[in-house]
């Protein structure tokens, strides 16, 4: 086998050693800077991420306007502990119906009573019995991403300006 | 049968007649030492049957309620002080520690035959133990809970408008004691299907 011969033989493998360096150069890049947020954050796939410091939960017990009428209420109270589960559901201790008197709270929709044909049950529809589903307490953080929702009322209002014109 | 009853008589004699050969300085002293003895046994010993340690050596506790209490704010907060086994479920006061004590005497009945030694005998039989736990909480105006909390201290500006309202109003005039309304705050609840307040 000549000199020459070898370094043919070689080219490829070295051509491969190359390419690999690039593609794992690239790699590393990305992960470093990633083109997509993610949940894990700027960490590399083989190291934990800095997890965000919890936030402090709302606990005004004023309840927020909604953003839009469908929109379900927010929970303006802590609810660290709070069992609910087949055995006992804690929110519905106090805004059950019959709760809300002792309790003081609000009590909850009479669409959760109503199943999905919508016939109305005695109690609260077991569809709608897990009430973290929907409803969510509100914890001091800033914006993950920009939000450029504009409520119904502010809606019209300018569209209405705009008729008038 | 006769010669038991001989028997009998004759420590009956020994005890009441009085001491030939010991002075009165020796039963005075060594029986107060023995006293100190006994009865510093006896407390070390109840009192090392108050600990965490001491509840959750058996897997009953270890592995349900135990496991429970972790995850709660009387295990965990941001103060560092916690709560241990025996500063909820066993009276601070002698004779009603003591009380507690005998009752406790079924517990290890119940560790020694395995009424609750699986999971499943444990959550078939959880509403029963947390019954008798409310009923004890409920006729001593939950004073396990007051060792530590007490509505005299409380600082209603403090709490959250919702627990501030509720304290006042159901608290202090006394219509309500703790358990009533924190029921499963240190462990979790069993089927509340039927329990007044849960329906």
């Amino acid at each position: 086998m000549t000199r020459t011969s070898a370094f043919a033989a070689l080219l490829p493998v070295a051509v491969a050693i190359v390419l690999a360096a690039v593609a794992g150069g690239a790699v590393l890049a990305q992960s470093t800077t990633p083109s997509i947020a993610t949940l894990r954050g700027a960490a590399a796939l083989d190291a934990n991420g800095e997890p965000p410091r919890i936030p402090q939960t709302e606990e005004t017990d004023r309840r927020r306007p909604r953003a839009y009428p469908e929109q379900p209420p927010t929970i303006p109270h802590r609810i660290d502990g709070y069992q609910l589960d087949k055995n006992g559901n804690q929110c519905l201790s106090c805004h059950a119906r019959a709760r809300v008197a002792e309790s003081g709270a609000p009590m909850i929709s009479v669409t959760h009573f109503m199943d999905r044909d919508g016939q109305f049950l005695a109690t609260v529809s077991p569809r709608r019995y897990f009430c973290n589903q929907c409803h969510v307490v509100q914890g001091r953080v800033p914006p993950a991403v920009d939000n450029n929702f504009v409520d119904i009322d502010s809606l019209l209002a300018v569209e209405s300006g705009r008729g008038r014109q | 049968m006769k010669q038991l009853m001989a028997l009998v008589a004759r420590f009956w004699a020994t005890l009441t007649r009085p001491a030939a050969h010991l002075s009165l300085g020796a039963l005075a002293i060594g029986g107060f030492a023995a006293g100190v003895i006994f009865w510093g046994g006896f407390n070390t010993a109840l009192e090392a049957t108050n600990t965490e340690t001491f509840c959750i050596s058996c897997h009953e506790m270890r592995d349900n309620v135990y496991q429970e209490l972790r995850q709660t704010v009387h295990f965990t907060n941001n103060s560092g002080v916690r709560a241990t086994c025996p500063d909820c479920h066993v009276p601070h006061d002698w004779t009603d520690k003591i009380a507690r004590k005998m009752q406790a005497s079924k517990e290890v009945w119940g560790t020694i035959f395995g009424t609750i030694d699986t999971r499943e005998k444990f959550l078939a039989k959880r509403l029963d133990l947390a019954k008798h736990e409310w009923a004890r909480l409920k006729s001593n105006d939950s004073l396990e809970c007051r060792n530590c909390h007490s509505e005299e201290y409380m600082d209603f500006s403090r709490q959250g408008p919702r627990a501030a309202d509720a304290h006042q109003a159901f608290l202090v005039t006394g219509q309500k004691t703790c358990i009533d309304c924190h029921k499963g705050i240190a462990h979790d609840l069993p089927n509340m299907a039927g329990v007044e307040g849960w329906n």
